[in-house]
């Protein structure tokens, strides 16, 4: 399995065309489907179509970085003439008259777009198993989730299948399937991607980033991703920034000395799995000899970020998701009296359960005597957690700590009981209510070899600084280098290991 | 004993912007259905509002004139309900925070001036329309939807129930009409929906606590609004006097029938579930943008008409005539410029004719203004046709006439082009030399003895005789001032 940096540099030489690399892809998606099920749709007249035209462009010499790259997008982002089903059967047949915003910004910057990735329906789930599509298998244990809501784009980067594919992150939805399934995964400051095409869960906290093999290639797809469109009134109009500016520099000694790294106690306490436990504290230990310093500081609003999180985002989704009425598009009741009748049905037969819970919990907490007590009241709660966050990157650069407080757990395990499931988010929620950059890279394995996820934060527009704290994290390790057993992925990718 | 009627009125002002509030698509009003829908009016997944920063500035225009607060931070909020016409499943408006607040609009009452204070005015999208008519005729048993006017911007202007009969709710609607086309933020045009009426009306004993509140939908035209307020507080009498109570609820006026029927009850209201619409962030309006749209207000009409009282010398009811709508204030001021005239002795025969003949032949041809076939230029030029002594005043109403109905018209011709053109044609031209006159009454004095005598008996009216006999040997064509002026001089010789 070769990174995105290490492909566009096999595709200028020459060496590899853009059409052997995407046939490769499908070949390796076609192989896996059967016991990943990452995708939900795979183009390859496109994505044949699309490498031809990177082939020349390769040729002519007008090539970008990213150029000929093989990835796929999360099922959520629009993607013109080719169906979005939001890993819904509201939208199974559904297909968008034109690209989200990072879609384009990705076509543009000559990727090849290979298919859709499977997700949790509407993006609501921490396990995949919540699409209409069937659940995603993990390729480090085929019997595990590998998190979600972005979780076939996760399984699809870990197996091998393409080097990279976008993901987006409401409470967690890019970090938590990333650290499940041993992978980078970036959520960006709220803004600096735009949201235009992006299906809406929760409007105020869904973020789009990219999910990829190591830190470099997270930043080379940000910087194609990144910038600001005039569509989207929440996207920030701010200079370009080159999020590999810092990865160029060639690794000293102590490359991150003087780099102070905040430890919230919060984030350390009990409900960590031990072995999750060990491996955050191995990465530490080796980020402090490549010369940072680590200064414990306190979060103790972080504590409700979960409960705030699940009034804010299904309160937004409750409104986001009534536009799927059955009138203009979508799934449509086939047999209905009256109008009250074709909405209900439609509803009923299009949602699957996990999205009504979170409807019926949006529409309670918005509702008349309920709104303050509960939206008004997470609001505020939301804004002393981002206040305490800004206080506490006043004593530190980033924050570490795990990125979830197990690994990979069983499909079925939590299927009833959902807040159990919701609690698999208590690290990542926060990034969302505060619209801070995150990211989770891998740092190790339990005994029963499942990755455990590493969680860098850092302040407003700090993702340049996490993702080179991740970088020099892995000049100096191989987690991200490890590869799932031989038995979850296709032939045609050990085959390509072995080159 | 006597009953007191209570009226708000809530007014939906659609803004007059090219494109619509939050998306590029045509606001235009006819096109065939659902051709000026873009994917956000249609609310495809994942398309997200842009704010339309032509209707903020026509809100903070209105604020500015009916001298309103204009809240720097203003908040747009989701209203959400189901309904077919509504695409998103939510209708965006402002809702706790609105962009206006306060502010009056002042009227003329039976009583003298009356102020009527706003509560607020905010900005929000309209829906779509369900269609019921002028479907295909193999489409069955369907309901069509038209999303041409999803998302159209809107000033919701609401008032307080400051007003205390029809004739008040009629003047203020009216005022407020005149004044949204005045500042250019509204065409006006009733018959397509840019300006539409709820009343909240309710009745009470004089110094009792308000009574419950009836909402009447539906009002668009203001006599429909007379009718229908009327009918209102005439059922709220009667069910009181006959024992019942005023239910709180919606009404629908049906204006075939003239009543109003019950549409919803208080207790069918929706829990619309408000919340800040997370895709917008909160309008910031900076104070530099406010003072640019100040300076670029026109004068406003009661300032104008204070104005036409105090310098052009006319009476305050002509001056509240004539700034009783924009276009009829510009014209006024047009024929004005084009003659110069500045004082009351030049300005009293512009305003007596702008509200006399020009305005009786608007109403009598059913004619805008901004359609008439008198631009200010020809009036201008026939009122200077007056003055110089070419015209009497009745010839210019005949030559007036002409210009009305366009015989004779010459294609693109105005002003003394056109006017001079039938004056000559007609041979209107006034005979003002006096020793033409002085042999006309010349000629009268000694074919009429009889009544020359009657005159010097001391009989007045055999002057008016005199003169009318004159002005009949001219063929009408003498000034008759001047005929007046030499019959006295021989008569008294």
């Amino acid at each position: 399995m070769r990174t995105i940096a290490e492909l566009a540099a096999a595709l200028r030489s020459r060496t590899l065309s853009s059409v052997e690399l995407a046939q490769q892809a499908l070949d390796c998606v076609a192989a896996a489907q059967p016991h990943l099920n990452a995708f939900i749709t795979v183009d390859e007249p496109g994505a044949l179509a699309g490498a031809r035209a990177a082939d020349a462009a390769l040729a002519r010499g007008d090539a970008a970085a990213l150029t000929g790259i093989p990835l796929a997008h999360k099922d959520v982002l629009m993607t013109q003439g080719l169906r979005t089903t939001c890993g819904s059967r509201m939208l199974e047949h559904f297909v968008a008259p034109y690209d989200a915003d990072v879609v384009a910004r990705l076509r543009n910057a000559g990727t090849v777009l290979i298919g859709k990735t499977n997700m949790d329906e509407f993006a609501m789930g921490s396990s995949n198993e919540n699409s209409y599509f069937g659940a995603v298998h993990n390729p480090w244990n085929l019997a595990c989730v590998p998190g979600g809501s972005s979780g076939g784009s996760a399984a699809a980067v870990a197996a091998g299948l393409v080097p990279a594919c976008t993901g987006t992150d409401t409470g967690g939805s890019i970090r938590q399937p990333a650290a499940l399934t041993g992978i980078c995964g970036l959520k960006p400051t709220y803004g600096v991607c735009s949201r235009y095409g992006l299906v809406a869960f929760a409007s105020s906290l869904d973020t789009p980033g990219p999910l990829a093999r190591d830190a470099l290639d997270c930043a080379l797809l940000l910087n194609a991703m990144a910038g600001h469109d005039a569509r989207d009134s929440t996207s920030l109009d701010r200079p370009a920034e080159d999020y590999t500016r810092e990865l160029r520099a060639a690794q000293s000694a102590k490359p991150l000395a003087g780099l102070r790294i905040g430890l919230p106690a919060e984030y350390y306490g009990a409900g960590i799995d031990a072995a999750v436990a060990g491996a955050v504290d191995a990465a530490l230990d080796a980020l402090r000899a490549l010369g940072a310093t680590t200064v414990d500081v306190a979060l103790p609003g972080v504590r409700h970020s979960v409960p705030v999180y699940y009034v804010i985002a299904p309160a937004e989704a409750s409104s986001n998701l009534s536009r799927f009425d059955g009138v203009r598009y979508g799934h449509r009741a086939q047999r209905y009296d009256d109008l009250a009748e074709m909405y209900s049905r439609t509803r009923a037969e299009g949602f699957g359960a996990e999205v009504k819970r979170r409807i019926l919990v949006g529409t309670y907490v918005l509702s008349h005597g309920y709104y303050d007590a509960y939206y008004l009241k997470a609001q505020q709660v939301r804004r002393l957690i981002a206040r305490e966050f800004v206080g506490a990157y006043s004593q530190c650069d980033v924050i570490a700590g795990p990125t979830t407080p197990t690994a990979a757990f069983p499909i079925g395990a939590m299927a009833d009981d959902p807040v159990e499931m919701y609690l698999n988010d208590i690290f990542t929620v926060a990034a969302n209510l505060t619209g801070m950059p995150a990211m989770s890279i891998p740092c190790g394995f339990t005994p029963t070899g499942l990755p455990v996820g590493l969680q860098l934060q850092a302040t407003y527009f700090g993702e340049a600084r996490l993702l080179n704290v991740a970088h020099r994290f892995q000049q100096v390790t191989d987690w991200h280098r490890r590869e799932p057993p031989a038995a979850s992925v296709p032939a045609t990718t050990a085959a390509e290991r072995s080159r | 004993m006597t009953w007191e009627v209570v009226i708000g009125l809530e007014t939906h002002t659609q803004l007059s912007t090219a494109s619509k509030i939050f998306s590029g698509a045509s606001t235009a009003f006819g096109a065939a259905p659902n051709t000026h829908a873009s994917a956000v009016d249609i609310a495809l997944p994942g398309v997200l509002p842009v704010l339309n920063r032509g209707a903020v500035e026509r809100a903070i225009r209105f604020g500015l004139a009916v001298g309103g607060a204009i809240n720097r931070r203003s908040v747009f909020a989701r209203k959400n309900y189901f309904y077919p016409d509504l695409p998103k499943g939510y209708q965006i408006s402002q809702y706790e925070i609105p962009i206006v607040q306060r502010g009056s609009v002042t009227i003329a009452t039976e009583a003298g001036e009356k102020t009527i204070r706003l509560t607020r005015a905010h900005l929000e999208e309209d829906a779509g329309k369900s269609l019921h008519e002028g479907l295909p005729a193999d489409a069955g048993d369907v309901t069509g939807i038209d999303l041409n006017r999803a998302g159209t911007p809107l000033l919701e202007i609401v008032s307080e129930p400051d007003l205390r009969s029809s004739a008040e709710a009629i003047a203020y609607a009216k005022k407020l009409h005149a004044l949204v086309m005045w500042i250019g933020i509204c065409d006006g045009n009733m018959q397509e929906g840019s300006f539409r009426c709820d009343a909240n009306v309710s009745v009470r004993r004089p110094g009792a606590p308000l009574g419950t509140r009836c909402e009447i939908k539906n009002l668009n035209s203001f006599r429909f609004m007379q009718q229908a307020i009327d009918y209102e507080v005439r059922r709220q009498i009667e069910l009181i006097e006959d024992g019942g109570t005023v239910v709180q609820e919606t009404r629908l006026y049906d204006p075939d029938r003239n009543e109003t029927r019950p549409m919803r009850s208080k207790e069918d209201a929706q829990d619309y579930r408000y919340f800040p619409d997370p895709d917008l962030p909160p309008l910031v309006v900076g104070d530099a943008w406010i003072a640019r749209l100040r300076r670029d207000l026109p004068e406003l009409p009661d300032a104008m008409r204070t104005r036409l009282v105090a310098a052009h010398g006319l009476t305050d009811y002509d001056a509240a005539q004539l700034t009783s709508s924009h276009d009829l204030a510009a014209y006024y001021a047009g024929v004005c410029e084009a003659l110069d005239a500045r004082d009351g002795t030049a300005c009293k025969p512009i305003a007596n004719w702008v509200l006399g003949e020009f305005s009786a032949s608007l109403n009598r041809t059913d004619t805008a203004v901004a359609d008439a076939p008198v631009p200010p230029e020809t009036l201008a030029a026939l009122l200077r046709r007056i003055a110089d002594g070419t015209l009497s005043g009745k010839m210019a109403k005949q030559v007036f006439d002409e210009l009305w109905t366009g015989d004779g018209a010459i294609p693109g011709a105005i002003g003394f082009e056109v006017v001079d053109a039938i004056i000559d044609r007609r041979g209107l031209r006034q005979v003002s030399d006096a020793g033409a006159i002085a042999a006309l009454v010349d000629a009268v004095i000694a074919a009429q003895p009889a009544v020359v005598a009657e005159f010097r008996a001391g009989k007045e009216k055999a002057f008016n005789a005199l003169v009318g006999h004159v002005m009949k040997a001219s063929k009408g064509k003498a000034n008759p001032g001047e005929v007046n002026a030499m019959l006295r001089r021989k008569l008294a010789g």
